[in-house]
C-alpha cells in the first residue's frame, strides 16, 4: 500500500505491506536508525517517536496507520547539525545516559512530557517516563536531565 | 516480531466499518488504537485475515454532556479521558482510571472503545465502567442497540458484540459528588494490574468492581451486599474474593490474588469514606 508521511518535516512516500510496523519502515526503508528497537512488545519505549506531537511506541503502530500523519524522530529533533535540542543538551550535561540504547526513546518521551507538563515535579517526571526502560538503570540522571531541561538550564 | 499478513481496509464511518465486518465475517477485526490488538497479532495470538482500520473515524472521538450521563465516543483516546475537565467534574473515576492505563505512549494511542471491546479482565477501564454502571452503544447492520455494561463481558476476551457490530459510545452516569477510589497493584509501573479494585458511591450505595479476578471484570457482589447490610469496610472487604475465580500466572497464585482483592477492596472502601 502506498503511504505518504511527513517525517521530520519532509514528505516521505513508500509502498509498504500492511503488516509493516512503523519502526521498521523508519529504520529499514528510510534508514532513520536513530529510533531503536528494544523489546518489540510495547514495553521498553526505545522506539518512541512523536506522532502529531505526541510520544508513541513505533513498534506498536503500523506504517499504514501513519499515512498522512506527522512523525518526528530523534534525527529531526535538533534544530541544526551543529546544535542539540535543549533536551539532548540536558542529557549530555547531566550524564543522562550510560550505554545510550534507551536514549533516543527517553529523549523523545521526555520532550513529549514537557509539552504536556512544562513544569513537572520529580514525581511527574518519573511517572511520565514509566513507559521507558533503562537497563543500565540510569534513571537518576535521566530524571535530573529532564528537570534541568524543564528549568531552562540548557536552553539552546 | 511482525504480525502475520492480513488485508487492510479503512472505514470512514461506523456504518462503513459495520458493512465491512458484515462482508468479511469473523475473519475481520477492527483496528482502533491498536495497543491491545497489535501486540497480540505480533505474538500470533490473534491472526485476523482482514483489519478494518477505524482509527480515522474522527467523529467518534468526543466527551459530551448527555444530561444525566456523560457520553464518550468509542474512539476517544485514554489521554483525552485523563485530561477531560468534564469527566473530572462529573465522573472523575473514569478519567482517573484512564490515566492508570499502561504508560503515556500507550495512552496517546489506546481508545476506550478498543479497551472495552477487547474485554481483557486485566484491563483497568472495563472494571471502571462496570463500577459506574455504564451503558454501551453498539452499532450493527440494523441500527444501534444499548447494552448494560453488566451484560457486556461474556467471557475471557469475549463480549456481547456480534461479529458485525461495533462499539460506538460509552455512557457513564454523572456522579459529581460521588466518592470514588481505584486501587491498582502491580510490580512495574506500566504493567496490567495483578489485581485492581474500583469503588464508587452511587445513590447511597457503594459499587465495587474487581480487575483480574476472573475471566471477566467482576462486580464484588458479596462486598456490596455486606455494605448494604451495614457491614464495616473491613468486614465487607473480607468478602471480596467470594464468587470470583482468580487466575494463575507468573505474577500470582489465586490465593495471593484473593488476598490482594481483600486488601485492595478494604483500602478502596476506606478511601471512599466507609468506616
Amino acid at each position: 500500500m502506498e503511504i505518504s508521511v511527513t517525517v521530520n518535516g519532509e514528505t516521505r512516500t513508500g509502498d509498504v505491506e500492511p503488516r509493516t510496523l512503523l519502526v521498521y519502515w523508519l529504520r529499514d526503508d528510510l534508514r532513520l536508525t536513530g529510533t531503536n528497537i528494544g523489546c518489540d512488545t510495547s514495553s521498553c519505549g526505545a522506539c518512541t517517536v512523536h506522532v502529531n506531537g505526541e510520544s508513541v511506541k513505533s513498534c506498536t503502530m503500523l506504517a499504514v496507520q501513519a499515512d498522512g500523519e506527522d512523525i518526528l524522530t530523534i534525527e529531526g529533533l535538533a534544530p541544526s547539525e551543529d546544535e542539540l535540542h535543549p533536551m539532548q543538551e540536558a542529557f549530555r550535561q547531566n550524564h543522562g545516559l550510560q550505554c545510550g540504547y534507551c536514549t533516543p526513546g527517553m529523549v523523545m518521551a521526555a520532550v513529549s512530557l514537557l509539552e504536556e507538563n512544562p513544569d513537572p515535579s520529580e514525581r511527574d517526571v518519573r511517572l511520565g517516563l514509566e513507559g521507558n526502560l533503562c537497563r543500565c538503570t540510569g534513571y537518576h540522571n535521566i530524571v535530573k536531565s529532564v528537570l534541568a531541561c524543564a528549568a531552562g538550564e540548557t536552553a539552546a | 516480531m511482525i504480525p502475520a499478513a492480513f488485508d487492510y481496509v479503512r472505514a470512514g464511518s461506523a456504518e462503513e466499518a459495520v458493512a465491512l465486518l458484515g462482508e468479511h465475517g469473523d475473519e475481520a477485526k477492527l483496528l482502533a488504537g491498536g495497543h491491545s490488538l497489535l501486540p497480540m497479532m505480533k505474538l500470533r495470538l490473534a491472526v485476523p485475515s482482514v483489519l478494518v482500520d477505524i482509527g480515522r473515524v474522527s467523529d467518534l472521538s468526543y466527551i459530551t454532556d448527555g444530561g444525566d450521563h456523560i457520553a464518550v465516543g468509542a474512539l476517544t483516546r485514554h489521554r483525552a479521558l485523563e485530561t477531560s475537565d468534564l469527566l473530572a467534574a462529573e465522573c472523575p473515576l473514569l478519567g482517573h482510571v484512564a490515566g492508570e492505563v499502561g504508560d503515556p505512549q500507550v495512552r496517546h494511542r489506546g481508545t476506550i472503545g478498543g479497551s472495552l471491546a477487547h474485554s481483557d479482565p486485566a484491563s483497568d477501564l472495563p472494571a471502571a465502567v462496570l463500577a459506574l454502571g455504564g451503558t454501551l452503544v453498539a452499532q450493527g447492520p440494523n441500527g444501534s442497540r444499548e447494552i448494560a455494561v453488566g451484560d457486556f463481558f461474556t467471557g475471557y476476551f469475549e463480549s456481547a458484540l456480534a461479529d458485525d457490530e461495533m462499539l460506538t459510545e460509552i455512557r457513564v452516569p454523572k456522579a459529581p459528588g460521588a466518592s470514588w477510589n481505584y486501587q491498582k497493584f502491580n510490580r512495574r509501573a506500566q504493567d496490567w494490574a495483578i489485581v485492581g479494585a474500583a469503588a464508587v458511591t452511587v445513590n447511597g450505595g457503594t459499587n465495587v468492581a474487581l480487575v483480574n479476578m476472573g475471566s471477566v471484570p467482576l462486580r464484588a457482589s458479596a462486598v456490596e451486599a455486606a455494605l448494604a447490610g451495614g457491614a464495616s469496610a473491613a468486614d465487607a472487604a473480607e468478602q471480596a474474593a467470594e464468587g470470583t475465580d482468580a487466575p494463575t500466572d507468573l505474577n500470582a497464585t489465586p490465593d495471593y490474588r484473593n488476598h490482594l482483592a481483600r486488601v485492595l477492596t478494604r483500602r478502596a472502601l476506606e478511601a471512599v469514606g466507609i468506616g
